[in-house]
């Protein structure tokens, strides 16, 4: 099932932490989801999040830019920290921490606007572009980071809804990039994508790992074992385990990450 | 036979036709082993449909041409000696409609036998007097080709219904015999009810359709009538709204084409931002108990029969607006005032913009508020940028029909506005609109086929063109910058 992988650049280059989380509990009305999460994600590293489907990976994402906010059912419980600071804390902003926390989605959902609108979005809110100019270098930058510029340049005043699934993928990852955030949460980039496209994305990731801290979700051990440097299996809502990825996939220490990664589970 | 029994007997028909042929599509595939193509009950439908569908349409269809063709005829055998002095042919077929039902009538009641009404000849028997004992008046004596007709006229409309129920019946037994031979587990019985629904579909759609077409047509008709006692030029240009009963009236339509706007435009700048935010506030920002109570309680506005506003537009905001602004600024003196009108309407109208636009915003998936929030946009923002151009086409639509109301309605602006026709800027003077003018125009006294009323039908294929062309020229609008989201 699970042939050797290539691994990641598995040493970590950077040890501060970025986002710290602790005892964190997520309720969705009765149903609680999350269980007692400790996590530490270290900047400028990439860390993929495993597990088997409706376990909380996309849950726990969104907590750490408070999408969660958005949904009136949900309770978020314990402590999530970036940059040592409490994001859950009153004086926080939420639209600014978003700013900072960048979210590309598990489905894509690109706005009815052209291409261009869609990409210029986020620099247009947050005034990252003086001049026109600016602006074109920013989406055209982002379009050929998401791998997306060469279909794209052609018909940037058409409606990104009329793009393929996979496309519209991508443009979503190009929009999140347009922001620079500090961290981006990538659930699933490359679930509808073609084995191109994904390699094209896991290059985006390797890149921007320079800059920001990135977390990704996925349901294939592969990319997982290609693109990150930490991973954390979830099961059940519980974080069942969480180290390097090469210790993971080769001597994981529970018997539940085994029989995951090794296709027994899930 | 009655219709309502043909009916009856004819549903009866469909019933037994359904458990026929169901019991047939189970027996006979019990027999030849084969597997039914459809469920058994699709086989039911379809021997039930095939009974009751062309017989009912074949009735419906008798019941409207027969009395057209019957008709035609006796009407040739009425000579025009018997029609009176200035009156009208039509005039003498009612009377033999109504003697007809009489002899109906004395039938039933039992004074007559059909050979005594043979043998009954209008210039011995006084048929008067018979008819108004089972309460059939008539005006004057009978005279001999009326009573003849009319003897005629019965026994076409006895034979014909004679003929229709063996028709109907017939048609439906036929039709129940040979469907339920037909039933073989071959048979698509599925997609035969699926064209059977289709057609219904249609049919439905083509009422819809006929009826503006009808509407149109009538409107049409009389307004080429007008036309033709009233040069179009000056109804379309000139500036005076003056009718006079006795001829010789400026009907120019411009006074109340501008009259209608001026009000329409003053409500629907009441109606479309208050309706707007409200949209806005219960969609995304009130809480769902506050949204259950507020909804409703705005929609009652759109309930209150518009004569009510207009009282209140009458009594409370005319004269508030004339003691208040227009007196003090020295404006106008009139308690009934353009203003008056539109305010109170845009507030009827709040609720269709309101209550639509809500409906349109809440339908915006969340995943494009998700995308918008996930890039750090406020809410305020995602709302201007994201949401409303995905909800705008939906949005035109709810205003829209808050115009085409605004511009239809009448008892509002009768009783805020005024009656009087003027060309005017002052929002502080009485004026007047279309539908206005048409409804005086039409119960007025004057005789119908004049031009004072006639014009009635000009004005109202105008406002009918108008509102047609404001659909159009929002749905280019609407087609242009439409943002759609899947
Ligand atoms: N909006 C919601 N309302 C109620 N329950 C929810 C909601 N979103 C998620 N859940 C529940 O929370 C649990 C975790 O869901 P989550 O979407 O985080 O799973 P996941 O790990 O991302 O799964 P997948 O790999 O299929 O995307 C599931 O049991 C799910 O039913
Ligand atoms: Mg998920």
């Amino acid at each position: 099932m699970f042939d050797a992988p290539k691994f990641a650049e598995t040493k970590v280059t950077n040890n501060d932490i970025k986002i710290a989380a602790r005892k964190v509990q997520v309720y969705y009305g009765d149903t609680h989801a999350i269980k007692d999460v400790d996590v530490d994600i270290l900047d400028k590293t990439v860390t993929a999040f495993i597990g088997p489907s409706g376990c909380g990976k996309s849950t726990f994402l969104r907590c750490i830019n408070r999408m969660n906010d958005t949904i009136d059912i949900c309770r978020v419980m314990g402590d999530i920290l970036i940059d040592g600071e409490d994001i859950y804390d009153k004086k926080v902003d939420p639209v600014q921490l978003r700013a900072k926390v960048g979210m590309v989605f598990q489905k894509p959902n690109p706005f009815p606007k052209s291409i261009y609108d869609n990409v210029a979005y986020g620099p247009r809110i947050h005034g990252l572009a003086r001049t026109k100019a600016d602006l074109d270098e920013i989406v055209e930058k982002s379009l050929r980071r998401a791998a997306l510029w060469n279909e794209a340049k052609d018909r940037l005043d058409q409606p990104g809804t009329g793009l393929s699934g996979g496309q519209q993928q991508r443009l979503c990852i190009a929009r999140a990039v347009a922001t620079s955030p500090e961290v981006l949460l990538m659930d699933e980039p490359c679930s509808a994508l073609d084995p191109i496209a994904t390699a094209q994305v896991e290059e985006l990731i390797d890149e921007l790992r320079q800059e920001f801290s990135v977390v990704i979700v996925t349901h294939s051990m592969q990319q997982a074992a290609r693109v990150s440097q930490k991973t954390a299996f979830f099961h059940l809502g519980h974080l069942v385990e969480f180290g390097d990825t090469g210790q993971i996939f080769t001597n994981p220490k529970d018997e539940r990450t085994e029989s995951y990664i090794t296709g027994r589970i899930g | 036979m009655s219709t309502g029994y043909i009916t009856l007997i004819v549903l009866g028909l469909c019933g037994l036709g359904f458990f026929l042929g169901r019991a047939r599509a189970l027996a006979t595939s019990r027999a030849t082993g084969k597997k039914l193509h459809s469920l058994p009950n699709y086989y039911g439908q379809a021997v039930a449909l095939f009974t009751a569908v062309p017989a009912l349409l074949l009735m419906l269809a008798w019941l409207f041409l027969q009395p057209l063709m019957i008709e035609g005829r006796i009407g040739g055998m009425i000579p025009d000696s018997v029609i009176p002095e200035g009156g009208a042919k039509s005039l003498v077929m009612a009377d033999v409609r109504r003697i007809a039902d009489g002899l109906d009538a004395l039938m039933v009641a039992g004074h007559m036998s059909e050979s005594d009404l043979d043998a009954m000849r209008a210039d011995f028997t006084d048929v008067r007097n018979r008819l108004g004992n089972v309460g059939v008046a008539l005006g004057s004596d009978v005279p001999v080709p009326v009573f003849e007709a009319a003897k005629e006229l019965r026994k076409s409309q006895n034979s014909g219904r004679f003929l229709m129920t063996i028709a109907v019946l017939g048609l439906a037994g036929a039709l129940l015999v040979w469907s339920w031979v037909r039933v073989h587990p071959d048979q698509r019985a599925r997609n035969a009810s699926e064209t059977f629904v289709l057609s219904l579909l249609i049919g439905a759609s083509l009422v819809a359709i006929l009826t503006t077409f009808g509407i149109v047509a009538s409107l049409l008709f009389e307004t080429i009538n007008f036309f033709k006692m009233y040069p179009a030029a000056d109804f379309f240009f000139s500036t005076v709204w003056n009718p006079q009963f006795r001829g010789g009236s400026d009907l120019g339509i411009l006074p109340l084409l501008w009259g209608t706007l001026y009000v329409s435009f003053l409500a629907l700048l009441v109606a479309v931002p208050l309706g707007l935010m409200i949209a806005i506030y219960l969609a995304e920002y009130a809480s769902k108990p506050l949204r259950a109570i507020a909804k409703p309680a705005i929609e009652v506005l759109a309930g209150i029969p518009t004569i009510v506003y207009g009282l209140f537009a009458l009594i409370t905001v005319g004269p508030f607006l004339r003691d208040y602004i227009a007196s003090p600024l020295g404006l106008g003196t009139s308690s009934s005032s353009v203003l008056t009108a539109g305010l109170v309407m845009g507030i009827m109208l709040i609720p269709f913009v309101s209550s639509l636009s809500d409906d349109i915003i809440n339908a915006v998936p969340q995943s494009m508020r998700d995308g918008s929030y996930g890039l750090g946009a406020t809410k305020s923002e995602t709302i201007k940028q994201v949401i409303l151009p995905a909800a705008l086409p939906g949005v035109v639509g709810a205003i829209l029909l808050a115009a085409s109301r605004a511009i239809g309605e009448t008892m509002i602006v009768v009783m805020g506005a005024g009656a009087a026709a003027k060309l005017g800027l002052n929002p502080f003077e009485a004026m007047t609109t279309i539908t206005v003018k048409i409804v005086s125009q039409l119960t007025g006294d004057t005789e119908f086929a004049s031009p004072e009323t006639l014009v009635a039908f000009a004005l109202g294929l105008t406002l009918f063109v108008f509102t047609l062309g404001l659909n159009v020229i929002a749905l280019v609008i609407v087609r242009k910058y439409r943002e759609q989201y899947e």
